[in-house]
């Protein structure tokens, strides 16, 4: 009964903004997707019938055992791949390649290490050609400030830390204007502190502009500090295991993981992956042993 | 937010030197010199006295000392063929590295890029590729009009196999995740060449650059040998060896392998300068 009130007045409060928020923002549908990969006789289903819709202006979180087809869903969903079966549709069109309304920020810095922070910014209006140069000037140097690296806009990747050079890519492509952020593990490889401190601020900047976005972890703390709805992933072939909401008030602030609220949420998905995991676990283990023995 | 900028954006600029005081400072330099003074005052000791507690000093021990090289040196020093062999042995290397420069960058590239392209011209490639270059000395004798365009293109096909291998692996190497986020963001096949092939590549075109030019100066100078060194009668370096073996002075015949050294040594550091400043985020490291 709480919950469902939080609900509420979370949606109520969400209206304010919903009228901005429609217009940079988009939602993504999978329809029984399937992707395997490999030979006719020797094939494995990565992905088998994932179905799932995501919301405009939500945030939502997919969660999985590490070697489940994370990767190969992110690359479906930018279009570098195309599902075998199945379809996804973005605003109710089929996506056919990759584009500029879906920026995909990497597990591993994308930045191009023969530009300056400042070139990688703006590499893509400038190879597009569709803002006016003052206008992209201006508009760089307001995300600069915004992701705090002003003073670091013409040095070049290798010299930024790790957490700047993610800061430097959430740059490059919110100056895209893209409906759909897509991040598949961004913070992985980065030290304990700075990893919070990108949560924190990239929470902040999410609930700026509310722009949909899909975000991909294995980290199931970071999943519940960010996420507006929480999609447990299953096992190879991959498929939804659960969808959790997660109805925690917004602003987001790091002491809400400590309440009980977020302990429930990471029980109960912790089960859900711990069972994932330990079915695979299983099918691995003969192999293992058998390689022991050999 | 802004604790977070601030506790990461510690990187502490180095103070400012002035040029002179970074080369005296430079312990790569010292140690550089100290180790050719050493290989010098061995080489000297070595064939001053051939013979060490009864045994004879192989090798070294039968060639003049640096002493004697170095008078034969200043004989010729003031001789102006001397420096004419410079000059035509490099005009020679950087015609061919040049021509092998501009064909096989391009070449290399669309390998890379292009699979139809990849499909009909790397076969051939790879046969023309194995055959050492002065085994091409008689045919380009045959094919080209003065022995000054036989040698030049000896010493183009010296270079141009290792700067179309390193540049085909280059480019083939890029990190695929460069490729796709420049697609997202809406590059064409175009901008993907141009933008991040070409920028990707540069590291190897400049490794391949500094090999090519070590094997034009291997092979400018065999070939100068072997067709007489032009048909101006002027020598080149390699010409120089020769007949300064044919002269019978082997002091002589050292100098000018010193002097190829030298020259070898100064375009390859030349070809690594301009790999440097061409490539701005890599003197960072």
């Amino acid at each position: 009964m709480q919950q469902s009130d939080m609900k509420n007045l979370y949606s109520s409060a969400d209206i304010s903004s919903a009228g901005k928020s429609t217009e940079n923002s988009a939602s993504l549908e999978l329809k029984n997707v399937c992707r395997g990969f490999g030979d006719e006789w020797s094939r494995e289903e990565v992905i088998s019938n994932f179905s799932l819709s995501i919301n405009p202006g939500e945030l939502t979180v997919l969660v999985g055992p590490s070697g489940c087809g994370k990767s190969s869903l992110v690359n479906m969903l930018a279009g570098f791949d195309k599902p075998d079966t199945g379809e996804i549709l973005l605003d109710g069109d089929p996506i056919t390649g990759p584009g500029k309304d879906r920026m995909v920020v990497f597990q591993e810095s994308a930045l191009m290490p023969w530009l300056t922070a400042y070139q990688n910014v703006v590499f893509g209006p400038k190879i597009r050609n569709d803002i006016p140069a003052h206008e992209l000037k201006m508009k760089a140097d307001y995300l600069f400030e915004k992701v705090g690296l002003v003073e670091f806009k013409d040095k070049y990747p290798i010299q930024l830390s790790g957490g700047m050079q993610r800061r430097a890519e959430l740059a490059r492509a919110m100056i895209n204007d893209p409906l759909i952020m897509i991040m598949d593990e961004p913070f992985r490889g980065l030290v304990a502190m700075s990893r919070e401190l990108m949560q924190e601020f990239f929470v902040r900047l999410f609930e700026d502009n509310r722009r949909t976005n899909v975000f991909v972890t294995s980290e199931i703390d970071e999943a519940i500090f960010l996420a507006d709805r929480l999609i447990v992933l299953s096992n190879r072939p991959t498929s939804v295991r659960k969808i959790i909401d997660i109805n925690l008030p917004r602003p987001r602030e790091l002491n809400m993981l400590s309440s009980t609220e977020v302990f429930e949420y990471k029980r109960e998905a912790m089960e859900l992956l711990h069972e994932e995991a330990l079915r695979n676990f299983k099918k691995s283990t003969p192999k293992a042993d058998s390689k022991v023995v050999k | 937010m802004t604790n977070a900028v601030q506790s990461e954006s510690i990187i502490s600029a180095p103070r400012k030197k002035s040029n002179l005081e970074k080369l005296i400072r430079n312990k790569s330099l010292w140690r550089g010199i100290v180790a050719l003074i050493g290989a010098v005052i061995f080489w000297e000791i070595c064939s001053q006295s051939k013979i060490w507690f009864g045994v004879e000093i192989p090798w070294i021990g039968k060639v003049p000392p640096p002493s004697e090289v170095l008078e034969a040196w200043k004989k010729i020093f003031y001789y102006s063929g001397y420096w004419e062999s410079w000059y035509l042995s490099t005009a020679r290397v950087f015609a061919g590295f040049i021509i092998a420069m501009l064909l096989g960058i391009p070449f290399g590239l669309m390998l890379a890029v292009n699979r139809y392209f990849r499909d009909v011209f790397f076969p051939p490639f790879e046969i023309l590729r194995p055959i050492p270059p002065l085994a091409w000395v008689p045919a380009s004798i045959i094919f080209w009009p003065t022995t000054e365009m036989s040698i030049a293109f000896v010493t183009f096909l010296g270079a141009f196999f290792t700067i179309v291998i390193n540049v085909l692996g280059g480019a083939r190497n890029i990190d695929v995740q460069y490729l796709r986020a420049a697609q997202s963001m809406g590059a064409k096949q175009w901008d993907l060449f141009w933008k991040v092939v070409l920028p990707g590549t540069l590291p190897s075109i400049w490794t391949g650059a500094a090999v090519g030019m070590g094997i034009t100066w291997e092979v400018v100078l065999a070939s100068e040998m072997i067709s007489g060194g032009g048909q101006q009668g002027g020598g080149g370096l390699g010409f120089f060896i020769w007949s300064s073996y044919m002269g019978g002075t082997v002091a002589q015949v050292i100098v000018g392998m010193i002097s190829i050294g030298i020259a070898g040594y100064l375009s390859s550091s030349l070809i690594r300068y301009i790999g440097v400043i061409s490539m701005p985020w890599r003197r960072l490291f």
